[in-house]
């Protein structure tokens, strides 16, 4: 299989070389996204069958000059594998179906080079492969970035995106170097045969969260997300958002987990757990207070990541004080939330885009009654805000759920300290997930229901044909795959061995559980209860009412019917985006996200209009735009002073410097 | 046979949360109106008042989607399937092992977003403001729920309700100021789900302090029936939670024959008669807050249950 998939990244590479000519035509593009959504079966395949099948290796003839690139198909990438084709299918076929001309060669030329990067990093078993893959997975996203690059914030989003992209990169570089230690090996096998101890694996676990936890979009790292994954094409934010994201903490959980070995501290876990919980408070918030569609998902994201983020960090706490099966059950909560997760967002961007499709807007005050004229995306946008509002039994309930439990154990780790920063991270959990709530009932409730606020709107229409395909395919995934967690995990099991050296708290197949015992969830039967319950309330209430409803108009609280001339009455009578958020603002975004409000009001006998301003400032933008590009020009001006230096200068710098790489060398070699 | 009697205890609870609900809305609006020195309806009114609307057709807005019609179904549905699996009279009944805190809190999510959605349906002010304000509380009463649950969890070892009651009923566990906390915060979880004062005033008709009557403003006829219905469910459901987790006295064990489930019914109708006293009490003696100031009842009730949590590792780490 793992053949299979390396020819299919060689194969992917060629289609992104052959996607310049075929980009001028419409059958070349269509050929060009049919390979891509061909190239996502045979990905998520390959992770099916890597789990179900055992591991694999490959050396290819071919390589860095020291030596072969090595690639591997193990549980952990197999498990990954997964949501990264679902993601790429479902949007490569979208993109199939908005199709009606001519593509711009730089929109189609790197669509199928990311997806190489992004297979290419997940089955790297090299530091050097893997630093390929992902580099070729950041560049290739940022051309995609900034494919609209007349408009001034895409150009800046596309910025701040190749600087966090960089950043990345070079500090996982440093990480893999910090692995390889003084002989230089950056296999894996080699990573693996000598972890690193003391500080050594705390600064590794550092340079990997500030590398692969900045393209994941760990707070504070998180700034350029809301900016990029909106400026992307639709499809392509679908894919960012569920699967790129996904690869990042991939890379993590590769390192933490496997590399580093299994002999590591309970605390390694702590950083994860903080920085998860605060990603996931900010981005909930954030996505309450956004007023563009694909920002808000954006953000949403954002939590979501956090979640497995803590996941995963308990995990690592768990498995660092040897409790291994709830160790596993929280790296099974975080892996279940990834699959669900690039499912789900998949679906949410995708309708997003169809919304922008038809309605022409991304900004929900731009929106609204759309579930009249876009039925199918409406319908299919409500699965994935169900179940990204944690709601059972859909996907999203069913990791929180898992979640919750591992949270809810964390105090068995035992030291005072982590018991109590648990707990915090237990409530902001809770918090995060209770804002996404809000966060997407917002989000569905003001662009698909109530009333058209702009007659684009009003006259919106749907495509059918693949489009509809690629939101109805995720959209029942979302449902099954919250109706058979149980069937996940066991599928998940050998991940979850490499992981946490344990399977999960076994269950049945149809339930997860918390541990041996302990409390369980069987979302089939929930859904039957609940199916059930409401068949018996609809027979209930039809032996007892009359059938059918009487139309009238709105009652509105008795305020009187609109004019002639507004045949759906103000537009603007009804919750705009920034109202709608106002609650949280106030309660929650002063004080975390700086939010203000405030009325200018003008003086008695002034005619202007009083006008209310509101909005807010993400502090980690603030302090990134705040102090680097200042400490940026201090070193420039520094080094500007270099070219006024005398040639004897010149000379005894290079010298001093020689000298002191020798010392360093001669230092190193006497350690 | 132990399964037949957990069966037939499972129909019984339904059935007996179904009937109390509309009944124990009236006995305590009974209750708050003598106490406020009237005469008060009676208490079968609000069985009336659903026969009532029943009977109605109802007027939908002309651009109301299915979403209007769906949505008091979903809610009463979900309302009745929590409903069903919070233990009342006896304990091991057929769907115990389902009945898992945090699904409970998931389903009444489920309500609340059915509600919250059916409120902006049409596209009204007040039906946006009552969701945007509801989907609000419910971000801050969340936590406090979770680190409840998690002071409940961590002395029960699960955070199964059937459980958990068992634990309580015969671990011996007796009073412990984590406990106190415990219920403190999910007392103040439970008034504001339910709408009560001091967050919302049930009985308000002025639109703009409203928040749970502002998402049906549009509703009539039988979704008005089945909304009022799911609220009462709601408030019956907390009622009883809070009832089987702190008062576990006289609950029928599992497994036990029916005659044995007559202590746990009248033991039951007491807990939910005084529970419904003290509700009545203590939304005479207080007013209504205003809206910002919940997030600070809630706030408050988070720190509670996080000082519980906290408490019970210091303690036992000590000991």
């Amino acid at each position: 299989m793992l053949t299979v998939l390396v020819l299919l990244v060689g194969a992917l590479a060629a289609l992104g070389g052959a996607a310049m000519p075929l980009a001028r035509s419409a059958a070349g593009a269509r050929l060009v996204h049919a390979g891509c959504v061909a190239a996502g079966v045979v990905l998520a395949a390959g992770g099916l069958a890597g789990l179900l099948g055992g591991p694999a290796a490959l050396e290819l003839p071919f390589g860095p000059p020291w030596g072969p690139a090595r690639l591997a198909l193990d549980a952990l990438s197999s498990w990954f594998l997964l949501p990264l084709g679902i993601a790429v299918a479902c949007a490569s076929l979208f993109a199939l179906g908005g199709v009606h001309g001519a593509v711009p060669a730089r929109e189609l030329v790197p669509w199928p080079l990311f997806v190489a990067g992004m297979a290419l990093t997940l089955l790297a078993a090299d530091g050097f492969t893997l630093l390929l893959g992902f580099e070729a997975m950041s560049l290739a996203s940022w051309v995609l970035v900034a494919h609209d690059h007349a408009q001034a914030e895409n150009r800046r989003a596309a910025r701040i995106y190749l600087v966090f992209a960089g950043f990345g990169g070079l500090a996982l570089i440093l990480a893999c170097g910090l692995m390889a230690g003084g002989a230089g090996d950056v296999a894996f096998a080699a990573f693996r045969d000598a972890p690193p101890e003391g500080w050594r694996a705390a600064a590794v676990l550092a340079l990997v969260l500030a590398g692969a936890g900045s393209k994941a979009g760990l707070a504070p790292l998180h700034v350029w997300l809301p900016l990029a994954h909106p400026a992307a094409p639709s499809h392509v934010s679908a894919v960012m958002s569920g699967a790129m994201t996904k690869v990042a903490l991939y890379v993590l959980a590769r390192f933490v987990f496997d590399l580093m070995g299994p002999a590591q501290p309970f605390w390694l876990g702590a950083p994860l757990i903080a920085l998860g919980a605060a990603s996931a408070v900010i981005g909930a918030l954030r996505a309450n207070l956004e007023e563009d569609t694909k920002t808000l998902l954006a953000c949403s994201t954002i939590e979501n990541v956090g979640l497995i983020a803590i996941g995963l960090g308990l995990a690592l706490a768990f498995r660092g004080a040897d409790l291994p099966a709830l160790a596993a059950l929280a790296a099974g909560a975080a892996l279940l939330h990834v699959l669900n997760h690039a499912v789900f967002k998949t679906l949410l961007f995708l309708a997003a885009g169809e919304v922008l499709h038809g309605a022409l807007s991304r900004r929900i005050d731009r929106l609204g009654g759309l579930i009249h004229r876009m039925p199918w995306t409406a319908w299919a946008a409500l699965a994935g805000v169900a179940a990204a509002a944690a709601l059972p039994p859909l996907s999203g309930f069913a990791s929180e759920w898992l979640l919750l439990q591992a949270l809810l154990s964390a105090w068995r780790v035992g030291d005072l300290a982590f018991q109590m920063g648990a707990a915090a991270a237990t409530a902001l959990a809770a918090l995060a997930t209770a804002l996404a709530a809000a966060a997407m009932v917002r989000f569905w409730g003001l662009v698909f229901l109530g009333r058209p606020r702009t007659p684009r709107a009003a006259g919106a229409e749907e495509s059918g044909g693949a489009v509809r395909i690629a939101l109805v395919v995720p959209a029942v995934l979302t449902v099954l795959l919250g109706l058979v967690p149980g069937l996940m995990l066991d599928l998940a099991e050998p991940a979850l061995r490499l992981m946490a050296g344990a399977a999960a708290p076994r269950a049945d197949l149809l339930a997860v559980g918390a541990a041996e015992g302990g409390a369980r969830y069987w979302p089939i039967l929930v859904a039957a209860l609940v199916a059930a319950a409401i068949g018996l309330v609809v027979w209930l209430v039809r032996r007892r009412a009359p059938a059918g409803v009487a139309r009238g108009p709105a009652w509105d609280c008795g305020f009187m019917a609109p004019p002639h001339h507004l045949p759906f009455g103000d537009p603007a009578t009804q919750p705009s985006a920034a109202g709608f958020g106002q609650p949280l603002r106030r309660m929650l975004g002063e004080s975390l996200l700086a939010a203000r409000e405030g009325v200018a009001m003008p003086p008695p006998g002034d005619t202007r209009p009083a006008v209310l301003e509101s909005g807010f400032h993400d502090p980690a933008l603030a302090a990134l735009e705040g102090p680097l590009p200042r400490w940026r020009e201090a070193l420039a001006t520094q080094a500007e002073k270099l070219r006024d230096l005398s040639i004897r200068q010149c000379l005894g710098l290079t010298f001093g410097a020689v000298v002191l790489m020798l010392a360093l060398l001669a230092w190193l070699e006497g350690r | 046979m132990a399964a037949i009697w957990s069966v037939l205890a499972q129909l019984l609870h339904i059935a007996l949360i179904l009937a109390a609900a509309p009944l124990l809305t009236g006995v305590v609006r009974w209750l708050k109106a003598r106490m406020m020195g009237r005469r008060g309806p009676h208490p079968l009114q609000p069985v009336r008042d659903l026969t009532k609307l029943l009977r109605k057709r109802p007027v939908l807005a002309e651009n109301a989607s299915a979403i209007s019609r769906a949505a008091p179904y979903v809610a009463v549905g979900a309302a009745m399937a929590a409903a069903a699996l919070v233990p009342s009279f006896a304990r091991g009944m057929v769907f115990a092992p389902l009945a898992d805190l945090i699904l409970v809190a998931g389903l009444l999510a489920v309500g609340r977003v059915a509600m919250a959605l059916a409120g902006m349906d049409v596209g009204t002010q007040f039906g946006g403001l009552g969701a945007a304000r509801e989907m609000s509380f419910a971000a801050i009463a969340e936590p406090a729920l979770v680190i409840a649950a998690l002071t409940l969890a961590i002395l029960a070892g699960t955070t199964n309700l059937d459980a958990i009651a068992g634990a309580f009923r015969e671990g011996g566990l007796g009073l412990r100021v984590s406990l106190g906390l415990a219920l403190v915060a999910l007392l103040a979880v439970a008034v504001a789900e339910n709408a009560r004062i001091p967050v919302d005033n049930p009985a308000t008709h002025l639109e703009l302090t409203m928040v749970h009557e502002a998402m049906i403003l549009e509703a009539s006829g039988r979704h008005l029936a089945l909304w009022d219905y799911a609220a009462m469910l709601r408030l019956t459901l907390w009622l009883a939670l809070l009832a089987a987790v702190f008062l576990p006295f006289g609950q029928a064990p599992s497994g036990s024959a029916p005659h044995v489930w007559v202590v746990g019914l009248l033991a039951w109708v007491v807990k939910m008669g005084g529970l419904a006293l003290a509700l009545a009490g203590f939304e005479s003696a207080i007013a209504k807050m205003r809206v910002f100031r919940v997030p600070e009842f809630l706030g408050a009730a988070l720190l509670l249950g996080l000082l519980g949590a906290v408490y019970l590792f210091v303690s036992t780490g000590l000991s």
